[in-house]
């Protein structure tokens, strides 16, 4: 086959396929600005007749206070769990100790569990110190539970620094911290942007912690999406509204610093 | 390539300052120390959330406690006995593994043959690799959201269907096929299922694609030059050089989405729940239901420890893989 037809017969394939990848998006957006008394079945492909912002009013005075409980939420846990993960990978790439890769597996494991498999312990758990349905509780569950992660692509991260800077440190004098705060931490910032980016868009996104340790007002964005969604009196167009204003944070992330989202889930990543 | 990532080819740094200077060893050891104190929460956090919990799951599927009330009395195996009856959960398993098997099949194909198109040095690379990863940023709460808009059975991708005299009932639909009389249930394909796997695959499809981007970068280009001049079409190529080096990362994929497919709850709970007989639940969706909406913590204790079995079965052996790599 020539190479000409052959390339655009390759430019065409990828716009059939992106378009249908786009077909969500289309929708959401159109069926989002329209009144709800143009949502219908029917004429859900049509664009609107003319731009009706009452489903976005009405989407953000349900959801405005659950979007502040993700941003309590999401904030100190992403911050703890990065701090937490850096000290992990800095001691289990530059100061092994014996069993040191073993240590990292039984980590790493955490990190592929269905959390079905610890809930029921865990809300138990939580219930108990007297965190149930507060947003600490959550920042809680998802520092514990972003360890093996965050350990993981510190670690990785830690490898391509050269075992020779540590020892030369350790010649000079310094010891475990002042090489960690010194030789280290000066060279982790993007480290620690791709994984900030990393635990922010899934905690931002997670579901299951977020619906069994929290009830009411004090639940996380996605939640209350769910919750507008699940019941029958409120409209398409506030449920897409909804949903646009709900992925806006990360997706925002991704825009704008897409690189290192990419990055972040080439490090071994896993949803869900 | 996320087995490359798991380990790395270092050795520790273990090499101290010579004997003879006793005053560093002796530092050296009580920094060896302070690395252990910093690492020890985390170890500890772990012992306790994952495994001292995994442990307290299995003695609470062990239990009796199928009511509000919590009852540690021993039960002995019959909650397993009990679910591996259960018309419900005979339903999920048939419906995991067939969402499952489409599903890892799909974003495999799919993220591979974009993969290999988007390498091809295109204008406008970039758009074509954003507009299929954007959706790796998404929740799947949202992804169900939208998707249960999109295939409603009487609107949607449908009534353009309609113009070519197709009828979809998508997540709606209880027909399976071939229809199987096993078990309590009829096994074969539930034609909902196939809704959830598109809208699964619309959101998993980037990070094949961005996976298998990098294992075609790695690629050397000499590889495929060298099999041009001894005269091997573009297809030849593909088949005996790019193929074989992508192995390794299509392992990856396929492990890593199995371990999602069986883990999944978010996007059916969102977009579909359990369905009309059934067709749509899957195990994560029946173990919250079951725990915490019915209150029968000891069964949903059971599900979950099947849910974790399925998944041990793929990860272990590919951790411990990985970690052999690493000596």
């Amino acid at each position: 086959m020539p190479r000409s037809i052959s390339r655009s017969l390759i430019y065409l394939i990828l716009i059939v396929i992106g378009i249908c990848f786009l077909i969500p998006v289309y929708v959401m957006l159109v069926t989002s600005l329209k009144p709800f008394d143009q949502v219908s079945l029917d004429h859900m492909w049509q664009l609107p007749k003319a731009i009706d912002w009452g489903g976005y009013r009405e989407a953000f005075s349900k959801l405005a206070p659950n979007f502040m409980n993700s941003i309590y939420l999401v904030v100190p846990a992403t911050l703890i769990s990065a701090l937490l993960g850096s000290l992990n990978g800095y001691v289990l790439s530059k100061w092994k100790f014996k069993g040191a890769d073993w240590v990292f597996i039984i980590i790493l494991f955490g990190m592929f569990i269905p959390y079905q498999s610890i809930l029921i312990p865990l809300i138990q758990f939580i219930r108990d110190i007297g965190l149930y349905n507060t947003i600490p509780g959550l920042i809680l569950v998802h520092v514990v539970y972003g360890i093996p992660i965050t350990t993981l692509m510190f670690r990785n991260f830690y490898a391509s620094i050269p075992d020779a800077l540590i020892e030369s440190s350790q010649i000079d004098g310094a010891g475990f911290l002042r090489i960690y705060r010194y030789v280290i931490m000066p060279l982790s910032v993007t480290g620690f942007v791709v994984v900030a980016i990393w635990q922010f868009t899934n905690i931002w996104n997670e579901f299951l912690f977020a619906v069994t340790v929290t009830s009411s007002d004090k639940q996380p964005i996605m939640v209350a999406l769910q919750n507008l969604a699940g019941s029958q009196v409120v409209h398409w167009n506030v449920q897409m509204a909804g949903a646009i204003l709900a992925a806006l944070p990360t997706l925002l992330v991704y825009i704008l610093l897409g690189k290192y989202f990419i990055r972040g889930m080439l490090a071994g990543s896993v949803k869900g | 390539m996320s087995e490359v990532i798991l380990t790395d080819k270092k050795t520790p740094a273990r090499k101290t300052t010579l004997g003879s200077k006793p005053r560093k060893r002796k530092r050296m050891t009580g920094d060896r120390w302070l690395a252990l104190a910093f690492i020890a929460p985390s170890i500890i956090l772990i012992a306790i959330f994952v495994y001292g919990f995994i442990g307290w799951t299995g003695y609470v599927s062990l239990s009796n406690w199928n009511s509000f009330l919590p009852d540690f009395s021993f039960a002995g195996f019959d909650n397993f006995l009990y679910i591996f009856k259960d018309f419900r959960f005979q339903a999920d398993i048939r419906n995991t593994i067939f969402f499952t098997l489409f599903f890892i099949i799909a974003v495999v194909v799919l993220g591979m043959f974009l993969a290999i198109f988007i390498d091809q040095r295109l204008k406008g690379e970039a758009i074509f690799r954003n507009i299929f990863l954007f959706p790796m940023a998404l929740s799947f709460v949202v992804t169900g959201v939208v998707w249960r808009w999109v295939l409603n059975p009487s609107s949607g991708v449908n009534l353009l269907l309609e113009h070519f005299g197709i009828h979809f009932k998508w997540y709606t639909s209880t027909a399976v096929y071939p229809s199987l009389h096993i078990g309590a249930i009829d096994f074969g394909i539930p034609a909902a299922v196939i809704a959830l796997v598109i809208a699964a695959t619309w959101q998993q499809t980037g990070f094949s694609l961005a996976m298998f981007l990098a294992g075609l970068r790695g690629i050397p280009e000499e590889l495929k030059e060298a099999a041009r001049i001894d005269g091997a079409s573009e297809w030849q190529i593909f088949w005996r050089v790019i193929l074989p080096q992508l192995k390794p990362i299509m392992f990856s994929v396929i492990i890593i989405m199995a371990h999602i497919s069986l883990k999944i709850f978010d996007l059916i709970y969102t977009m579909t729940g359990p369905g009309a007989n059934f067709v749509t639940d899957m195990p994560g969706v029946n173990m919250f239901e079951t725990t915490f909406k019915s209150n029968f913590y000891a069964q949903g204790a059971a599900i979950a420890i099947v849910m974790l079995v399925l998944v041990a079965i793929f990860i272990v052996p590919y951790l411990i893989r990985s970690r052999k790599g690493d000596a």
